[in-house]
């Protein structure tokens, strides 16, 4: 066995502190654009549209596992917090859109990075990488992640000084409350009324969401290059989390609550903190949803659209980062190929999770990461051996 | 000045009087013991001091600094760490990432001195260091739970049944490790049910009945008490 002390704090690297900062997003963008500009223009619209939700899903599977999985918080709302974030982001980009580009029409002024799988390029009028429209998505899409993770800490704040399953109750209260809200806005006004779109002020814009109605017509900006830039940043974020001592901290809340507090752990401080950040990615997530399907509408966005996340995290193992992005992969694609045997199609996907569960009941990778499994590692020891001695 | 001083100390848990005022002093470099019968409060005491329950009455100094009612991450910070009854261990979690978490409150260089000064005194553990702790022995938890709790660093390190469910050769081990301990300027307030080792250990005794201390003396003393001997040692 080895007897040298492994250092468990991460220590300084070569790079410095700014670069071990950056290399993330560099990886992040890396995958964004092979995404973009490799996978997208070989598959047809229908693939393309399975792709981007499975990049949404991998976001709220692993945001979720933060909270369900790291501090071992029960919450039923993650579609809340979702959301929030797209009627927040569609609203604005909506509006904004109108107002900005001053358009009889709220259209697409996105750049070739929003453009989606169907755009040909024209040489008469090249796209810019980046145009005034994505500026306007981008910033739209930061508030809606900014204001589900206000909502985060509002409704974590107070419950999670609990012990118990009160987040449980309190997150499915919320998700039925963002509900009634937003189907309590005003009709929205559409783009065909130009001079209404101009006389009412942004502030009183912001409340015609459409109601029960839902809001539609939001331009479509979502494209593999933000899901999946959006889908990396949180898997970067979230493994950075699991083996930081935050990270370490919150695991610690889910394995022994009251152990974790006589290490000095402040186990409110580090729930809310996860709760919030949780909320974030979830709210970018929901941002980017509107954003590829055009529309909002609350009442998709219940609790049995928050189980859908949960199953996928207890499917991936809990606490499994690696994990979540392959149930989230998986149970995104699954129903979309089993659709050709229709009717039996539920069926077969309820039957996979059981005998799943029954195989293993901690999810596939438990709390670990695939990497971190026995067999792989001695898979990936021998492959560095082989590579060494070669 | 005393290390640490309780004077007449009350904790409820609901119309529960677990501890009805009760009075104890810890004198630096010592090794305390607080015996007693199931349900006498001992593990309460514990508590209090770390700050798990809040106490209903009453005054904790430390270092001549009230924390009665402190969370117990700032009391952890303060120098007090526990090793709370049933281990706590995080059983998910490698014996590595324990004791990370055991120094979780610490900013100082001194940390990684400290793990290998806890793997010295523990051996096993550095032998298991990126195994899941809940794939340990029994023996080897209660080893992983002290070592956490030294991880912080604590002047006052308090144990809640080390011996707990362990066989005796082990016991044996854990207390001459917890000597050691001491013997290296740790101070310690153990609570333990097997009264033999405990008073052989300690340099005083407390004696906790249903929520009261109604005895305490020299460990050596109170040893050969009667009443002790009767009650607790099972002699006589
Ligand atoms: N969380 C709790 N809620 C209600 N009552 C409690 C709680 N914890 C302890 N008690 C009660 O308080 C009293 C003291 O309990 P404590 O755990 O301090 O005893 P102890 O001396 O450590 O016993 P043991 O040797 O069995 O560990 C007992 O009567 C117990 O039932
Ligand atoms: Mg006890």
């Amino acid at each position: 066995m080895s007897s040298q002390p492994v250092s468990v704090k991460g220590s300084g690297g070569a790079g410095g502190a700014p670069l071990r900062m950056l290399w993330p997003f560099a990886l992040a963008l890396a995958v964004a654009a092979f995404m973009h500009f490799v996978v997208g223009p070989n598959f047809n619209g229908t693939v393309v549209q399975v792709l981007l939700f499975a990049g949404i899903n991998i976001t709220l599977a692993v945001s979720l596992t933060m909270v369900n999985g790291f501090t071992g918080q029960f919450s039923i709302g993650h579609a809340g917090f979702m959301a929030v974030g797209g009627y927040v982001a569609g609203g604005l980009v909506y509006y904004l859109s109108a107002r900005f580009f001053d358009s009889p029409q709220i259209a697409f002024h996105g750049g070739i990075l929003s453009a989606g799988a169907d755009y040909r390029p024209d040489p008469d009028h090249p796209l810019p990488l980046l145009s005034r429209g994505d500026l306007i998505m981008i910033g739209s899409c930061l508030a809606g992640g900014l204001v589900a993770a206000g909502a985060g800490y509002v409704v974590g704040l107070p419950t999670l000084r609990l012990r118990g399953d009160y987040l449980a109750i309190v997150t499915l209260g919320f998700g039925e409350i963002v509900r009634v809200i937003f189907q309590g806005t005003g009709p929205q006004v559409l783009f065909t009324k130009a001079q209404e779109m101009r006389d009412t002020p942004l502030h009183q814009l912001a409340w015609k969401l459409g109601g029960a109605q839902g809001f539609n017509f939001i331009p479509i900006y979502a494209t593999l290059f933000w899901v999946f830039l959006l889908a990396s940043i949180t898997v970067a974020a979230a493994l950075r989390l699991k083996y930081s001592s935050p990270g370490r901290a919150m695991i610690s809340i889910r394995e022994d609550e009251v152990a974790a507090q006589a290490m000095g752990v402040n186990v409110t401080r580090y729930k809310v903190r996860a709760f919030v950040l949780a909320s974030f990615f979830a709210g970018l997530a929901g941002a980017l949803a509107a954003l590829s399907i055009g529309q909002m509408n609350a009442s998709a966005y219940g609790f049995i659209k928050s189980f859908d996340f949960i199953i996928m995290i207890v499917l991936g193992g809990m606490g499994s980062i690696s994990g979540a992005v392959l149930a989230a992969t998986v149970l995104t694609i699954l129903p979309e190929a089993l659709r050709q045997f229709d009717s039996y199609r539920m069926i077969a996907y309820a039957l996979l999770l059981i005998i799943i569960m029954i195989l293993r009941p901690q999810g596939l990778f438990g709390i670990r990461e695939v990497w971190e499994l026995g067999p792989v590692r001695r898979l990936l020891a021998r492959a560095g051996r082989g590579g060494s001695a070669a | 000045m005393s290390l640490l001083v309780i004077d007449n100390l009350q904790v409820n848990y609901g119309a529960i009087k677990a501890l009805r005022g009760i009075s104890l002093k810890v004198e630096p470099g010592q090794i305390v013991t607080l015996i007693g019968s199931n349900g006498a409060g001992k593990s309460t005491t514990l508590r209090a001091i770390s700050g798990l329950v809040k106490p209903a009455s009453g005054s904790i100094l430390f270092e001549g600094k009230p924390i009665g009612g402190a969370a117990p991450h700032k009391i952890v910070r303060l120098g007090i760490s526990q090793a709370p009854e049933g281990r706590g261990i995080f059983a998910n979690l490698t014996v590595a990432e324990n004791l990370a978490l055991g120094a979780f409150q610490r900013r100082d260089a001194g940390v990684e001195a400290d793990r290998e000064k806890a793997l010295g005194l523990f051996p096993r553990l550095r032998e298991r260091f990126q195994q899941n702790a809940g794939t340990l022995s029994g023996g080897e938890q209660q080893m992983l739970a002290i070592a956490r709790a030294l991880m912080a660093r604590p002047r006052l390190l308090l144990l809640d049944e080390p011996s707990l469910g362990l066989a005796p050769q082990v016991t044996q081990t854990i207390f001459r490790i917890i000597r050691d301990i001491n013997a290296s300027g740790t101070t310690i307030l153990l609570v333990e049910q097997n009264a033999n080792m405990a008073l052989d250990v300690a340099h005083h005794a407390y004696v906790l009945e249903v929520g009261e201390i109604v005895l305490s003396d020299a460990a050596a003393k109170l040893a050969q008490s009667d009443e002790v001997r009767k009650h607790y040692l099972g002699v006589g």
